[in-house]
């Protein structure tokens, strides 16, 4: 394999990650509100199938990804309705949600498998695409490409360098806190919410009108990938860039795992498909042992070096939610 | 600002926490607002502070009545509170802090709002380093960093709520000088709500007493403290001579112990506590007592020395073995760490005590229940949820949960926003224990209380341990200087 | 209108169900007309589906009897306060177990019906294993134990599928129908004519019980709630919380493992990759609509074995995609939840 066909291997793990990042983008903006949006697994798959059945059916591009985003919102507003206004647990709705939008998918999509429609065309960047190496690598994708990378760089400003973005912070931090310098936190965990789930909307057409195209029902292969957009988001630490840089590495990962299975005969391909979980598991387990009792009573049977420098390293590895994750809000 | 409030009304539930308040505050006053806890102040302040909505009554600001329909609403009316646990960000910045929430365009301009901060600060006298995390700050600069905001954002009128309890005698003095030579000079109308009569009598003009729900007596300087006294509890309510009852057997021994914190380590402790022994222990919040009270109770481990329970070596072992040798433990957090909600109060019984085989015995958790509902007078029935009691009923509850006999128990924050019958109630109770022979170690951020109901006292200070001082020779006075770092031979 | 939403009584509690269950089957009749099939001709097929007749109804009993087993199981982990998402796997693992169980026992001299004991053991211990592998890493890693489930139900798919066409392969070429079929003296007995076990029926019911008594009328039970409602509290009260929270997780994955090995002994009688068969996520969607209490488990699953069977139909009858039950069943808890929540703010207004 030479240089030139690794670069486009690296293009591709741009656009391959692309849904992936709408999910997380989206994901991270809502949980930062404070309210978690378990449905991603089916709200992706709805939105690939209803994105892809409105643009077959209506010939327009971007129909279908409007379409998308809107059956995003529209699942991220029962999700909020649900857990903001009823108060019900936000991991139990979330939960049906997932498993209903799923069968929602196979079941409206049913007309529509196996039908060509239309794709997202390729849209070199005059000038910019021909630099190389980096031309290659970042200014000859697809419109939704671009697009998530505009969204990452819009997320991470608008949380850390916005005034309405310190607010957001302090919403899902400390719900009373922000209540109280004037935020109607409720309205606002709405407004987030839907707006996350427009931006996980835009990850399923971006499947069946770009990287998959088409509609597949059942062997679609889409079904697992908003449980890993979830874990991704808590890799992501709640910050757009960490998680960013998460959603590359499991795309990475990925196409590693394709690159490699001819030179690795004996592992079946199961192996490497399923890969990304127990790595799932593993980069979760290392964010979070430092909390745990047993290490921290551990640590205190250490001597003082050693323990000095074991507390640090799990500290720094630490990723903790914001402080109001899934409770409700009530001022009295 | 001159405020007024008109036959204010709230009610919660059958709960008439606020009936038919009527007070006038002139401009640029300290109005004292005097109760114990549960007589309705906070409630108060809530409302005019735009926290919650009054069910009746009419709000004037300058003799025009308005309506406070949120916080926002009252800071634009010019009305700012400080809480009791100031409602900041502490895994945020101070800067972060001080800006949310400013109405200031898109774009936060960091370097004019530091220039901004550093001379509210300066002219205040605080000293608060912008760019510092406010989890690392102590309660008195958390308030200090509240005020300034509040000051940036234009308050006329500042409601302090409970703002002396845990803070250093130096911090208290300051904070009083700042309200006084500060901001009550230049026009600032303050309003301070406290439990605590003394400070209230410092620093007010004129007083208002709350006593279950009504206002039921006003006075201006100079104060009778006798009278102030009977308006707050109705009687004269002591609570009764100091009883010492410490024996010879040692309950707890620690030697050498050395404890790591996140954020402190307190060094080598040696310390014996005796049966019936009640040792107080003084601080502020995040000193160390905490941590402390933790390893004493197996909940954590000692990164160093030797912890002996009743002659046993127990070092490094779980809290459940520290359990089955005597030892409880009773949280602050009654509702989130200590009780259950979702249980009923017999099941609380049903699992506190020694199980009986394998299915329950729902007879003998009734029985079990109304047994101790009568001898801790508790405010509820066997079948009653335990979210459903009130505070002080909670807690005696969880002290109800305690089995017999015990070694040692350990309290944090045993009364903390308890009205006084049940604290009263509640030392009693414990003191029983202790003519049984079990040795209490508790947390306060009432000095008064550390000192009315310890044998000893030991201080804490950024992890440092003071040498136990005896509780019937110390004042009110020396601890608050200990507790802000004063007076500690380095 | 108010004073009798507050009540609290039992009528109106039950007519807030019926509003769910009807908005449910509304939503669901949308849905049928957004994709141009009618409604009543769908609600028709599925109901001669599942009832239409003793063999059918038999074939409902069938399905019921998975969805029991891990539904017990269920309110067992959700009682400690676990979202065990990863139920799935540990049916897998428990249909992997009994198949290495038979596999290793089916040449020997021991009487058939031991073999098959043996062999739902087998099922049982994998299905545990497995659940106290998520258990271990909730308590002792911090993996919250919905992400931590998930990743091991992929991972007992693809060990399925590489044993279905590695080391277990069909002699000549691997295929998607499974491993070889187990011997007919290895199938647990039917009923004549029909394709249901009677021991299946048995152990189901037997499974629910036991559950029901352990969580209403022991010390057990009363400790495990005390763990899910307030973990903190639990402990410093005196219970073993990470032993409890183990403990649940084995329960829940025995009886997962046994309706894994039901899987194969009496219903397929060999592995097949999707051995599972949604089984896991549709119990958790019974637990949730019965409020995790046990005594509704029973009619609850049976309800929704029968909307499953049932809706098999549909794709031969009017070739419509059978995920149709899926909808209505989830739909189902949704409403129940929106419902539950709309009650609450009612009767909080007075």
């Amino acid at each position: 394999m030479d240089s030139t066909m690794i670069i486009i291997g690296l293009a591709g793990v741009f656009a391959a990650a692309a849904p992936v990042i709408f999910a997380v983008m989206g994901e991270t903006i809502s949980e930062r509100a404070g309210v978690i949006n378990l449905s991603m697994n089916g709200t992706i798959l709805l939105s690939a199938m209803g994105g892809f059945a409105v643009s077959v059916r209506t010939e327009s591009l971007p129909l279908g990804f409007l379409a998308g985003m809107l059956i995003g919102a529209g699942v991220a507003l029962i999700v909020a309705f649900s857990s903001i206004t009823l108060k019900q647990s936000q991991v139990a709705v979330g939960f049906v949600l997932a498993l209903v939008c799923r069968d929602l998918s196979y079941f409206l999509g049913n007309p529509f498998m196996g039908l060509a429609g239309p794709r997202l065309p390729a849209w070199s960047i005059a000038g910019l695409s021909e630099i190389p190496v980096i031309g290659t690598l970042f200014f000859r994708h697809d419109l939704m490409t671009y697009l998530s990378f505009v969204v990452i760089f819009l997320s991470w400003l608008w949380i850390f360098r916005t005034h309405p973005g310190l607010m957001l912070q302090g919403i899902g931090e400390r719900p009373a806190a922000a209540f109280v310098r004037g935020a109607n936190v409720n309205l606002m965990r709405y407004v987030y919410t839907v707006l996350g789930g427009a931006i996980i909307g835009l990850a399923g057409p971006t499947y069946s009108l770009s990287v998959k195209a088409g509609w597949k029902g059942t062997i679609s292969g889409l079904d697992g990938i908003g449980w890993i957009a979830l874990a991704i988001t808590i890799f992501g630490g709640w910050n757009p860039l960490r998680a960013a840089f998460g959603a590359y590495l499991f795309a990475l990962l990925q196409w590693l795992g394709l690159v490699l299975q001819p030179s690795l005969p004996n592992i079946p391909s199961q192996v490497l498909q399923v890969a990304p979980f127990p790595l799932m598991i593993l980069t979760l387990l290392l964010v979070n042992i430092g909390d745990a009792e047993w290490v921290e009573r551990t640590l205190a049977s250490l001597p003082e070096p050693t323990r000095r420098f074991l507390a640090r390293a799990f500290r720094a590895m630490r990723a903790s939610p914001p402080a109001a994750l899934g409770t409700p809000f009530e001022t009295q | 600002m001159k405020v007024e409030l008109r036959a204010i009304h709230k009610y919660f539930g059958n709960n008439h926490a606020d009936n038919d308040i009527t007070l006038t505050i002139p401009s640029g006053t300290i109005q004292g607002i005097l109760g114990e806890n549960g007589a309705g102040k906070s409630t108060l302040m809530k409302i005019l502070s735009g926290f919650i909505h009054a069910d009746a009554g009419e709000i004037l600001l300058d003799d025009k009545p308005v309506t406070i329909s949120s916080p926002a609403d009252a800071i634009r009316h010019g009305i700012g509170m400080l809480h009791q646990d100031p409602l900041d960000f502490p895994s945020m910045s101070v800067l972060d802090n001080f800006m949310l929430g400013h109405p200031e365009g898109l774009f936060p301009n960091r370097s004019v709002v530091t220039r901004e901060f550093k001379n509210l600060a300066q002219r205040l006298e605080f000293s608060i380093d912008p760019d510092s995390y406010v989890d690392s700050l102590t309660v008195g600069e958390r308030q200090q960093l509240e005020i300034l905001r509040l000051l940036w954002l234009g308050a006329r009128v500042l409601i302090l709520d409970e703002p002396t309890t845990g803070i250093s005698a130096s911090q208290k003095e300051k904070l009083f000088l700042t309200l006084i030579n500060k901001l009550a000079v230049q026009g600032m109308t303050i309003i301070f709500v406290s439990h605590k009569l003394e400070d209230v009598e410092i620093l007010s003009d004129s007083i208002a007493v709350f006593r279950q729900g009504k206002v039921v007596g006003e006075a201006k300087r100079p104060f009778n403290t006798d009278q102030l006294v009977e308006m707050m509890f109705g009687k004269n309510i002591s609570p009764g001579p100091r009883q010492a009852m410490s024996q010879e057997k040692s309950v707890l021994w620690l030697d050498g112990v050395s404890i790591e914190d996140v954020r402190l380590r307190i060094q080598n402790v040696n310390l014996e506590i005796r049966a019936g022994e009640v040792i107080g222990l003084a601080g502020l919040e995040g000193s160390g007592q905490g941590a402390f009270l933790r390893a004493c109770s197996g909940l954590m481990r000692p990164v160093a020395g030797y912890v002996k329970l009743n002659d046993r070596d127990v070092t490094g072992k779980s809290y459940h073995v520290f359990k089955r040798h005597g030892v409880e433990f009773l949280p602050a957090a009654r509702l989130e760490e200590g009780l259950v909600p979702g249980l009923t109060l017999a099941e609380h019984f049903l699992l506190a005590e020694k199980q009986n085989g394998v299915f329950i015995d729902r007879e003998r958790g009734r029985n079990l229940a109304e047994e101790r509902i009568k001898s801790f007078n508790i405010k509820g029935r066997p079948v009653s949820p335990i979210e459903s009691l009130s505070g002080g009923n909670q807690q005696r509850a969880l002290l109800s949960l305690l089995r017999d006999p015990l070694s040692l128990v350990l309290i944090e924050h045993p009364t903390r926003g308890l009205d006084i019958e049940s604290v009263i109630h509640i030392w009693s109770k414990l003191k029983e224990r202790c003519k049984q022979g079990a040795a209490i170690v508790f947390i306060s951020s009432d000095l008064e209380e550390i000192l009315q109901y310890s044998d000893r006292v030991l201080v804490f200070f950024s992890g440092k341990l003071s040498q136990p001082l005896d509780a019937s020779k110390t004042t009110v006075e020396q601890l608050g200087q200990l507790i802000g770092g004063k007076g500690w031979a380095s | 209108m108010k004073a009798m939403i507050t009540k609290n009584s039992r009528w109106v509690n039950f007519g807030f169900q019926i509003a769910a269950l009807l908005l449910a089957l509304l939503f669901t009749t949308l849905i049928l007309v957004a994709a141009g099939a009618p409604p009543l001709e769908a609600y028709k097929n599925i109901i001669i589906g599942s009832v239409g007749s003793f063999k059918k109804f038999s074939d409902v009993l069938v399905s019921w009897v998975p969805l029991l087993l891990v539904s017990a199981g269920l309110l067992v982990t959700f009682a400690a306060g676990l979202w065990n998402i990863g139920v799935e796997g540990q049916i897998t693992l428990g249909a992997i177990g009994t198949t290495w169980a038979l596999r290793e026992l089916q040449d020997t001299s021991l009487p058939p019906s031991l073999i098959i004991f043996l062999a739902i053991i087998a099922g049982m211990a994998g299905g545990a294993l497995w659940a106290m592998l998520a258990g271990a890493l909730k308590t002792f890693g911090g993996v919250n134990e919905i992400f931590g489930g998930l990743g091991l139900n992929f991972v007992a798919t693809a060990l399925t599928i590489y044993l279905i066409f590695g080391p277990w392969k069909r002699p000549g070429v691997a295929s998607m129908s499974g491993t070889v079929p187990f011997d007919a003296a290895l199938h647990l007995s039917l009923f004549p004519g029909l394709r249901l076990s009677p021991w299946a029926l048995v152990i189901a019911i037997v499974a629910i019980v036991f559950v029901f008594f352990l969580l209403q009328g022991t010390y057990f039970g009363l400790r495990l709630k005390a763990v899910g409602k307030n973990l903190r509290a639990a402990y410093l009260l005196g219970v073993p919380t990470w032993q409890y929270i183990m403990l649940s997780c084995l329960i829940c994955g025995a009886l997962a493992g046994v309706a894994g090995a039901m899987q194969v002994t009496a219903v397929y009688y060999r592995l097949i990759p999707a051995i599972s068969s949604g089984y896991g996520y549709l119990g958790l969607m019974v637990a949730m609509l019965v409020n995790y209490q046990a005594i509704w488990a029973a009619p609850v699953a049976l309800f929704f074995a029968a909307l499953n069977i049932g809706s098999i139909q549909l794709p031969i009858v009017l070739k419509l995609d059978s995920s149709l039950s899926g909808v209505l069943q989830g739909m189902l808890v949704l409403f129940v939840l929106i419902v539950e929540g709309i009650r609450q703010r009612l009767s909080k207004r007075s």
